[in-house]
């Protein structure tokens, strides 16, 4: 419960905070809405000699609706995804899946920026960002490069961002009209990390396919997205099964997770096509 | 590092200040700082929801927000949400009537995000309130006279919102 001592920090713009974590190296972190570091912090998982606080920079809030993509800044929370009518015209999944995220308080401050850095396996968006091809932004000290969700996971807790960079936002191409969506989650309870979850993108000839905690990094597969886009809905489970490598935990032993995740899949796949138009 | 800070905050209403180290979780500083004790800690993990404040027009549990972070915030907390003249709220009235609380732990969790609910969604479902209270754990009701008493809660802003007007 009882947190380790740092020094805190509220940076006004992006450039001054990565001056601080330049300044601090690895004995710094950025918070954004807390909801994963903090509770790491409150366990003496993640002790930090300096927090940096990232509420204050502007140029890491807001949504823009483009005609061809929309922009989140990393601090951009779920309540804020959930609650804007323009995003859930343009992108309706992002909505689903949000409301499968935690719970009202924690969807008030948790960020999707911190989801999708966190780099836990657990969290939902990077599944759905790699399904919908997003680009995540980072800013550092040599400037700002663009990484492919569908590139940035390299194992648990591991990522392309580096040390000295802050995730500042996500494009995401809008799908074509017509294009059926859905987000479909397995889970104990509220506020759970999913058992499986799905993220599917179906129409125009098109498919995509991206799946939750079956894996150490979320997982997209292209080979089980061609199947689906041609209609083969058992070739698209049997690719996504052999792409998966989920663990057994409390959520269950491997053979159940498989089993869920086949299930969850074509769930997801019946949902999708039922909105396609 | 850890050296004290100075920290302002407007508290029901009232504006307050203390030092404390930016580590200080928010629940702590209201307790323990300015003694509002109304605002529990029933869990480490961040899933109960019996610490659960209004920040800034938000629920937030304030044991996942360092008081630093909290810093120049507006905070209403369950002593917040009494009449005027100090007698009990609607939603804590109806909390009384329809007995939705035993041991009262969950309770100030409770109703202050329920106020919050019922700000954002004037008129729920059953459905709704369910799932808009899914962040506060309670050991006690079973839930089902949680939701008789904010569908309650509901239904008495509603009246006297129309006569209002």
């Amino acid at each position: 419960m009882i947190p380790a001592g740092f020094e805190y920090h509220r940076p006004a713009d992006l450039s001054s905070a990565i001056g601080i974590l330049l300044e601090h190296g690895d004995e710094a972190r950025v918070v954004a809405g807390g909801h994963s570091l903090i509770p790491m912090m409150k366990l003496r998982m993640a002790e930090l000699a300096h927090v940096i606080d990232l509420q204050d920079i502007g140029e890491l809030k807001g949504i823009e609706l483009g005609a061809s993509t929309v922009t989140l800044g990393a601090m951009v929370t779920q309540h804020e995804l959930i609650t804007h009518e323009g995003l859930a015209k343009a992108i309706p999944v992002i909505r689903e899946a949000a409301l499968q995220i935690a719970d009202p308080q924690v969807r008030y401050v948790g960020t999707i920026g911190g989801n999708v850095a966190n780099g836990d396996p657990g969290n939902d968006m990077p599944g759905l960002m790699q399904c919908l091809d997003a680009t995540f932004t980072l800013f550092g000290p040599d400037g700002t490069r663009d990484v492919p969700a569908r590139d940035f996971y390299q194992a648990a807790y591991f990522t392309s961002r580096s040390d000295d960079e802050i995730l500042t936002r996500i494009t995401i191409p809008v799908p074509a009209a017509g294009t059926g969506q859905a987000y479909v989650k397995q889970k104990r309870k509220i506020g759970d990390y999913a058992t499986a979850a799905a993220a599917v993108l179906i129409g125009n000839g098109t498919a995509s396919v991206a799946m939750t905690n079956l894996s150490d990094t979320p997982v997209y597969s292209a080979e089980a997205s061609e199947a689906l886009a041609n209609g083969d809905i058992d070739g698209c489970v049997a690719a996504m099964l052999a792409s998966i490598d989920p663990q057994e935990d409390m959520r269950g032993p491997i053979p159940f997770k498989r089993h869920v995740a086949a299930v969850i899949l074509r769930r997801a796949i019946d949902s999708a096509l039922s909105r396609k138009s | 590092m850890s050296n004290k800070m100075h920290v302002k905050l407007t508290v029901n209403g009232e504006e307050v200040e203390g030092l404390a180290e930016p580590r200080t979780l928010l629940i702590h500083f209201l307790r323990e700082n300015l003694k509002i004790t109304g605002p529990h800690i029933g869990c480490e993990t961040s899933h109960c929801g019996a610490c659960t404040v209004d920040l800034n027009g938000k629920s937030v549990k304030s044991c996942t927000v360092f008081v630093a972070q909290a810093n120049g915030s507006d905070i209403t907390t369950v002593e917040g949400l009494v009449n005027a003249d100090g007698s009990l709220g609607v939603i804590q009235e109806m909390f009384r009537e329809h007995h939705g609380l035993q041991c009262g732990f969950c309770t100030p969790g409770m109703i202050t995000r329920a106020h919050r609910l019922l700000q954002e969604n004037p008129n729920p479902t059953e459905e709704e309130v369910r799932f808009g209270m899914a962040g506060n754990l309670c050991r006690c009701t079973g839930y089902q006279n949680i939701v008789k008493a904010i569908l309650a809660s509901a239904a008495q802003l509603n009246a006297v919102k129309e006569a209002a007007e």
